[in-house]
């Protein structure tokens, strides 16, 4: 074992001890009147149910090893963060074109890392090995979400402020992409900034959570520097394409084909 | 008589419409009528900027033939109010265009120099008459100016009148939205009335 401990399971009298905390958290709340003990409890409380849950059906999805499984948790996860994207920018697409376009960004960037990480890099055998596949894919779509999802927000709320001199660009003769360029880059540039943010801390400011995850469950510090060095690599790939792709699709579907800008399309949240 | 510069029959949105209207090359139209009336909207319907049916012709080419970026090169509308998107004036113009410039500027009493300040320290009136130049440096067939001397003191009016008497006499066609009356009689040939997002004819 070369000097470490064996894992230390925390049972639930532990993990009743350690809630005592969000209970201190609710406390303070009531105290200073900040009126978030409610939430507080309810989202802790969440958090527990839905963890235990993953942790059931993750059990079971193992055991079944069966591709068809396997592909059918990867798709729900999926359909659950392109939702959150689809919802989570102050405005968003009306009708159906905004669950297509959250479910394409983030369906085809996560997929493609994910594969090429299974197939290039890690090749568990069978490849779709759930152990692997689920986890990663659950890792990645968290940040795959986050880029996404910032930059719409971005590119959305641009589009509407910066109304006027976008249709001051369309007037004297630009193109939908001439006169988007300026907020494209912009908005993508904001999705990558948490992952770019992400990398440059790690290890100094913050101890990633995979690796401390593993760390604490045992592993070698140098594998599990090893796997969360893999996943960077993967999150800062999924990041990329998930925020391009979204908001290049985001301003095919707030112009039309005569490079007109089409702000009604949007609604407020 | 040739072909018309801009012809455009039945032209309707949700909000406004249908219209149509002929215009010449070297003609002026000017349109009066209340704020809100839809004199604006109608600019917009024009230049294309605004979904729209019905059918428009320019130089008797249909637009559906035309792609959308160059029939706005070709019938440049200037809002009311311009938006500047670059820190400079001088930013807005691509290369080709600064020969052009050059030209106007000291034509709506400009100084070269204001190019190079920033947008913010332009006088409102400064911006207007620059952007009346940003909008001629594309060598609009039609232009669809929308109150282009709102902001503008006396001499400046004048010379941005002398300006587009002389754009008219080399040809270039102009929708004119105005609530000068006697701008209206300066410039234009023709003139119509906007109420309740109907236009009739009148006199300019």
């Amino acid at each position: 074992m070369s000097g470490i401990a064996a894992p230390i399971q925390p049972g639930a009298v532990d993990l009743a001890v350690a809630s005592s905390l969000v209970v201190l958290n609710a406390a303070i709340s009531a105290w200073l009147g900040l009126r978030m003990q409610r939430q507080m409890l309810w989202s802790a409380l969440r958090m527990v149910v839905q963890l235990l849950l993953v942790g059931l059906v993750l059990r079971w999805v193992f055991a079944l090893a069966s591709p068809a499984a396997t592909i059918a948790v990867a798709l729900l996860m999926i359909a659950a963060a392109a939702r959150e994207v689809a919802t989570r920018p102050a405005h968003g697409l009306r009708g159906w074109a905004g669950v297509w376009l959250s479910t394409a960004s983030v369906g085809l960037s996560s997929i493609a890392t994910v594969l090429l990480a299974l197939l290039t890099v890690l090749h568990p055998t069978p490849w779709y090995e759930p152990q692997y596949a689920i986890p990663l894919i659950g890792i990645v779509l968290g940040n795959v979400l986050n880029s996404a999802s910032i930059g719409l927000d971005t590119f959305y709320g641009g589009a509407v402020n910066a109304r006027g001199a976008i249709e001051a660009q369309l007037v004297l003769g630009a193109t939908r992409n001439e006169a988007l360029a300026p907020l494209i880059r912009d908005s993508v540039r904001k999705g990558l900034i948490p992952i770019i943010n992400q990398m440059s801390a790690a290890g100094i400011i913050t101890l990633p959570g995979i690796m401390t995850g593993q760390i604490l469950a045992g592993m070698d510090p140098m594998d599990a520097v090893r796997y969360q060095i893999l996943l960077m690599f993967l999150l800062a790939g999924g990041s990329g394409i998930s925020v391009t792709l979204a908001v290049y699709l985001a301003a095919r579907s707030i112009t039309d084909e005569r490079h007109r800008l089409r702000l009604e399309r949007l609604r407020q949240r | 008589m040739g072909q018309p510069r801009l012809q455009v029959t039945q032209l309707q949105s949700p909000l406004a419409g249908p219209f149509s209207l002929t215009l010449a090359a070297g003609e002026c139209l000017t349109i009066s009528g209340p704020s809100g009336a839809g004199k604006s909207l109608l600019l917009r319907m024009l230049c294309d900027l605004d979904p729209n049916t019905g059918e428009a012709l320019l130089n008797g080419v249909p637009r559906a033939a035309i792609a959308a970026p160059a029939w706005r090169a070709a019938v440049v509308y200037q809002p009311a109010e311009a938006t500047w998107w670059l820190p400079t004036a001088a930013e807005h113009f691509k290369p080709g265009q600064m020969q052009r410039v050059m030209e106007l500027l000291p034509q709506l009493n400009l100084s070269p120099s204001l190019l190079e300040n920033e947008i913010g320290r332009l006088s409102t009136g400064e911006r207007q008459r620059m952007a009346l130049i940003r909008s001629l440096a594309c060598a609009p067939q039609v232009l669809l100016l929308d109150e282009p001397t709102a902001a503008l003191d006396p001499d400046s009016v004048a010379a941005v009148e002398a300006l587009l008497k002389k754009e008219l006499a080399a040809g270039l066609a102009l929708i004119l939205v105005t609530h000068s009356a006697a701008q209206a009689r300066t410039l234009g040939h023709r003139g119509m009335t906007m109420r309740d997002r109907t236009l009739t004819e009148s006199a300019p």
